[in-house]
């Protein structure tokens, strides 16, 4: 542990693109690392693509190092090449810990890479710091759906430690005016690629419903229990003149088409106002609520984790308040 | 093609208030119900569609304690051809590499193909150790599958990646995949149908069986401790309307009017 303690550390950072640009969690990543480094400490980006040479600029503006694996391999995300490209990489430069995002690139890249780069792994950390002395991490999380909030210790191996971040937890670094760390071109090894191979992109199907433009939706989860209650949503949608949207589960059970998913696998929405009707409030659900809307949960259970992020809550049955809601809506619309 | 899927037994927190024991460890599970981790549900529905389709066997794993061996059990009501709980007082404290390692050292021990997991337990949501599982075998992983296909010796496997989209890769096998929710409808199980595998002798294979070094599992290798459980701070919370439903429903459409919803 000589090169690893937590006091001025080095500190690696996995950044994902978006697009053609970069993931804001490339940002959020450096504000974490940044507080976590200290004034003595440094703070490096991985970044992996095909012809990322502007972006891997755009990073030097913030981080102290860029290493850029520029190869086809990574034009699309690969989180099995990733992890072994990156190895060789992390046994080179030694990072006391490694940071990545909680994405679903994230999930597919980062246990994998842990094992390989011999560290123990914190996913999904809420808060991260140091502790006992700089001997240890620890991070909270969540667990039970987000019901219960979980302390946790990490006591890193000889290599360091990693963990990956949630989206939206950790406050962005902004990137400066000026171009002021290094940039290094790393090299790819042959045992990349191998194993699996991409085929192709699939994007989502077309709807006749656009529920990312709608001012109004009414998201039913799964509360709603049965595919014939949705008629009960429906109309309060209508008499709302907003859109009916819905949780994961609902869309898994065949109820609803994956056009009308809120999410981090779903669509990301940007409405006025938010009704949440039967949803847990899990992140994956509520990460894909964006814009501030004005969030309305009603729900039977009063510790739902969505009464955390809702502006108003109900909690009730939602048989009962649903169709109360919609007559008096009606009868205020006269 | 020879499957193996790990599953895992958790407590079902929905629609529960759930409470913390006073050590602050773990919550009261007193009265939860528990079930199959609502994903590796799904991992064993598509073990059993590979297997129908292509043949081979499916065998399924948890790493746990004797009340676990109910989703064994279950996997086997659901059609699995083998059942093995992993368990070893020497397993106690392990934090997740370790339980990876536990199930590594099972699956060497047979032949297999291809290993599912559940992309996430709901009960630690940590999603992490199926690429552990991968790395520690030396197999090709790919996480959050939403479709798979044999042929030609290849898996074919659609996953989610970011945005929205999904990717249809394609891997060598022995391969492990993690599974994500909707990939199919896992079969119902019936009340007889558990019955049909309550008399089924559950064999145990500990840390000897397993060939394992008992410093690499358990609390004593363990780099991950819990060292609190405490309830999410609720500051900022929504402001709860109270009455009866018309009541409600009334000072909503009130807020609703404010807020420009009406
Ligand atoms: C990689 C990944 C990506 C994911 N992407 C998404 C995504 O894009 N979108 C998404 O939504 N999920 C996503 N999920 C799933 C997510 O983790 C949750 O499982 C899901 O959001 C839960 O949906 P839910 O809230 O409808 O169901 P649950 O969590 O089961 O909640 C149902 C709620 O209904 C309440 N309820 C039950 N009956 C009533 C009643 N009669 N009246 C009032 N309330 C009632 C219960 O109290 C409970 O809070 C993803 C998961 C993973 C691992
Ligand atoms: N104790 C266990 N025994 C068997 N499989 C497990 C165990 N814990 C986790 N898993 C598997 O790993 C998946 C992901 O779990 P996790 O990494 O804990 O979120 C689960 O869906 C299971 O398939």
């Amino acid at each position: 542990m000589s090169t690893n303690t937590n006091q001025n550390p080095k500190i690696l950072c996995v950044v994902e693109r978006a697009g053609a640009g970069l993931d804001d969690t490339a940002w959020e990543l450096l504000g974490a690392a940044r507080a976590l480094a200290g004034e003595g400490g440094s703070v490096g980006a991985a970044l992996l693509g095909e012809g990322v040479g502007e972006l891997a600029n755009e990073l030097a503006r913030g981080y102290d190092d860029v290493w850029v694996f520029d190869d086809a391999r990574f034009a699309s995300w690969d989180g099995e090449a990733y992890a072994r490209a990156l190895a060789p990489l992390a046994q080179r430069e030694q990072p006391a810990l490694i940071l990545a995002a909680h994405t679903n690139l994230g999930i597919d890249f980062a246990p994998g890479f842990s094992v390989r780069a011999g560290v123990p792994l914190l996913p999904d950390c809420l808060s991260l710091e140091s502790a006992g002395d700089g001997s240890a991490w620890e991070a909270v999380r969540t667990v039970y759906g987000g019901k219960v909030h979980a302390r946790m210790t990490c006591t890193p191996s000889e290599q360091g430690a990693m963990a990956t971040l949630r989206a939206g937890a950790f406050a962005a670094a902004e990137p400066g005016a000026e171009v002021t760390g290094r940039v290094h071109a790393e090299d790819v090894g042959d045992d990349v690629g191998q194993g699996r191979r991409p085929v192709r992109t699939v994007e989502p199907e077309a709807s006749e419903v656009d529920i990312t433009q709608a001012a109004v939706l009414v998201a039913v989860g799964r509360g709603i229990e049965d595919e014939e209650n949705l008629e009960i949503v429906q109309s309060l949608a209508e008499a709302l003149g907003g859109e009916v949207a819905c949780s994961r589960p609902v869309v898994d059970k065949g109820w609803l088409p994956k056009s009308r998913q809120v999410g981090t696998s779903g669509l990301t929405v940007k409405p006025k106002v938010y009704l949440a009707v039967g949803i847990s409030g899990s992140f994956q659900h509520v990460g894909g609520i964006k814009g501030s809307p004005f969030l309305v949960a009603i729900n039977k259970d009063a510790r739902a984790p969505i009464f955390g992020v809702a502006d108003v809550g109900v909690v009730g049955d939602l048989f009962d308040v649903v169709p109360a809601l919609e007559a008096k809506i009606r009868e205020a619309k006269g | 093609m020879d499957i193996v899927v790990c599953i895992k037994r958790v407590p079902d927190v929905a629609e529960a208030d759930v409470e913390i024991e006073r050590s602050g460890l773990r919550i009261d599970d007193s009265d939860l119900s528990w079930g199959m981790n609502e994903w590796d549900t799904f991992a064993v529905e598509e073990a059993l569609r590979l297997e129908a389709e292509h043949g081979g066997t499916v065998t399924a794993l948890t790493v746990g304690g004797e009340d676990d061996e109910e989703v064994l059990r279950r996997a086997l009501a659901m059609g699995a051809d083998t059942a093995i709980r992993l368990a070893d007082d020497a397993f106690e404290g392990s934090d997740p590499l370790a339980v990876a390692t536990v199930l590594a050292a099972a699956i060497r021990k047979r032949p297999y193909d291809l290993v599912l997991t559940g992309a996430v337990s709901g009960d630690t949501g940590s999603a992490q150790l199926g690429g552990m599982l991968a790395a520690l075998l030396g197999a090709g992983q790919v996480a959050l599958a939403t479709r798979t296909a044999f042929a030609n010796g290849k898996l074919e496997v659609q996953h989610e990646v970011e945005g929205g989209l999904e990717r249809v890769v394609e891997l060598d096998l022995p391969a492990v995949v993690t599974v994500q929710t909707g990939i199919n409808e896992p079969r119902y199980v019936s009340i007889r149908g558990i019955r049909k595998v309550a008399s089924v002798e559950i064999p145990v294979e500990g840390a000897g069986d397993l060939g394992l070094d008992v410093a690499a599992v358990g609390a004593a290798g363990a780099r991950e401790a819990l060292s609190e459980l405490f309830l999410p701070p609720t500051g900022e919370g929504a402001e709860i309307l109270e009455g009866g439903p018309d009541e409600v429903a009334e000072k909503l459409v009130e807020r609703l009017r404010e807020r420009g919803g009406i």
